[in-house]
């Protein structure tokens, strides 16, 4: 590890290991932040006994559907809006502006339409994660470079295989990179539209545990949450990171 | 060329996109029906009626305060610690991957915490839209104090400029454009979390009104309420946007001017 990775270790430890003793000696009270020990054997009793099985399926299903729609869709569109100038010239506006919108603002706009349940979360959070792989698709195949299209024609490659072996692999960087925006982003959307109103989920739970004053509960899901989404996040990374070392980048 | 040809194309864009988002706005409420979205002439006219109301503005007054403390905080602090970070290398180091693993997590899942810390009210949503806020502004201000060209600071011991006037006639001009980039994502994104704020145990403010709403089925408040935020961030983002360009074009013809 290097020297800035140790100390960045040492601080995390040290930030956990102080507020263990705060919560311990009483200079910061229980109803306000719980101990980390107590955070971890609760969250462990939780998982243990009641049915936070389901919601974690709950939200780990809406973020599936929602990220693979927004990916996939996000892709094509991208894809296509780079192809067709007009559409493009069209669109780019709309798409500079588009993640200045509150999106949550229009969350109780999809409950009226779709009514309380998974739909108007998985709508939320692919609304909210698709154009940053437009975007990412669109910048990645903008940047192909000129010479590498040419060497395609002068080894005559028909437009499929042109677009296969040249272009994909050539705008793959930034193609990954909002790859790991739209996973980043569908789970702030689903969990944070659970949150704000709905019936079952993790983020709902949370939220739950918060209005009964369940502290305990309520902190041990959030080390839940916080944990599950950076270790997808970190593995989403790893992966990008062996790609690139592949391509020797 | 730059003249009324050049205007009506800067404009020809955004009005054709305000057209079309009205026209499948129309066609959505053709499909939907009245009671899932309201038509875009009745729901304006009621945004406008109820901009007029007494009742209505101490809410948007509300969110308008949180929003700005919030933007205050979330820039004035981003850049502060985006220049001691970029300054000093280990810590940058350091530090980094903890911010962006902070980003691109639900941050929502902290707000019973911040809640808890502040209390219910304006002090919690203003720490919420800021933590928000701060993180870009922190990311981009760091890199651009880190990528300043050496040159530029070595010409500028050369003339025995002091650190005061390193710091204004260099520094400054030198990282302008990328912090610039910086605040305006930290605006959109301290908007966003000021009305996530909102959206969640909160007794005033758009938030507020948006959340009733739902239990009345008033779609017409809402959609009203979504329009109003919506214009003003793109309106905003729009009007940064163009003062970032500027900014970055200024930075390339200078430094041809003076080699």
């Amino acid at each position: 590890m290097s020297k800035a990775g140790w100390i960045r270790t040492i601080l995390l430890v040290g930030a956990v290991g102080a507020l263990e003793l705060a919560c311990r000696t009483g200079a910061i009270a229980p109803t306000m932040v719980t101990a980390p020990s107590k955070m971890v054997t609760t969250l462990v009793e939780t998982l243990r006994s009641d049915e936070i099985g389901m919601h974690l399926q709950h939200t780990l299903s809406a973020v599936a559907i929602a990220m693979s729609i927004a990916i996939v869709g996000g892709f094509v569109i991208g894809f296509v809006l780079n192809w067709v100038p007009f559409l493009r010239r069209a669109f780019s506006p709309f798409l500079a502006a588009y993640y200045a919108i509150p999106h949550f603002a229009f969350y109780p706009l999809l409950i009226v339409i779709f009514g309380l349940g998974p739909v108007p979360l998985i709508v939320l959070a692919t609304l909210f994660a698709m154009v940053a792989m437009i975007l990412a698709t669109m910048a990645g195949l903008d940047r192909v470079p000129r010479v590498l299209l040419k060497t395609a024609r002068i080894h005559r490659l028909s437009l499929v295989e042109e677009i296969w072996r040249v272009r994909l692999p050539a705008a793959a960087p930034h193609i990954l990179s909002g790859l790991k925006l739209a996973v980043a982003y569908s789970f702030i959307g689903v969990i944070a539209g659970e949150f704000i109103l709905s019936t079952s989920g993790i983020g709902h739970e949370i939220a739950f545990a918060y209005d009964n004053f369940d502290n305990p509960r309520m902190y041990a899901l959030i080390l839940f949450v916080l944990g599950i989404v950076t270790l997808f996040n970190m593995m989403v990374f790893a992966w990008e990171r062996r790609m690139l070392r592949r391509r020797g980048a | 060329m730059r003249g009324g040809l050049l205007n009506l194309r800067i404009w020809r864009d955004p009005i054709l996109v305000a057209i079309s988002l009205v026209a499948l706005w129309q066609v959505l409420h053709e499909i939907a029906g009245d009671s899932a979205v309201t038509a875009p002439a009745p729901t304006l006219a009621h945004l406008w009626e109820m901009i007029g109301q007494a009742r209505f503005l101490p809410h948007l007054r509300e969110t308008g305060l949180a929003f700005l403390q919030a933007l205050a905080i979330a820039c004035g602090g981003g850049v502060l610690i985006g220049v001691v970070l970029g300054g000093h290398k280990l810590t940058g180091e350091v530090a980094e991957p903890i911010l962006v693993a902070l980003y691109s997590v639900p941050k929502i899942t902290l707000y019973p915490v911040i809640l808890l810390l502040f209390g219910l009210g304006m002090p919690a949503k203003v720490a919420f839209g800021a933590l928000h806020g701060i993180i870009p502004v922190v990311l981009f201000t760091m890199n651009a104090v880190r990528n300043v060209n050496r040159t530029y600071l070595r010409a500028g011991r050369a003339m025995r400029l002091t650190p005061a006037q390193t710091g204004w006639y260099v520094l400054v001009p030198a990282t302008l454009p990328e912090i610039f980039s910086g605040l305006r994502i930290g605006f959109s994104l301290t908007l966003l979390g000021t009305m996530l704020g909102e959206l969640f145990a909160s007794q005033r403010g758009l938030g507020f009104l948006l959340m009733t709403a739902i239990d009345l089925h008033d779609v017409k408040t809402i959609l009203s309420i979504a329009v109003l935020i919506s214009v003003f961030a793109i309106g905003a983002n729009a009007a940064l946007l163009a003062i970032d360009k500027r900014l970055h074009r200024g930075a390339a013809p200078e430094a041809h001017e003076k080699p």
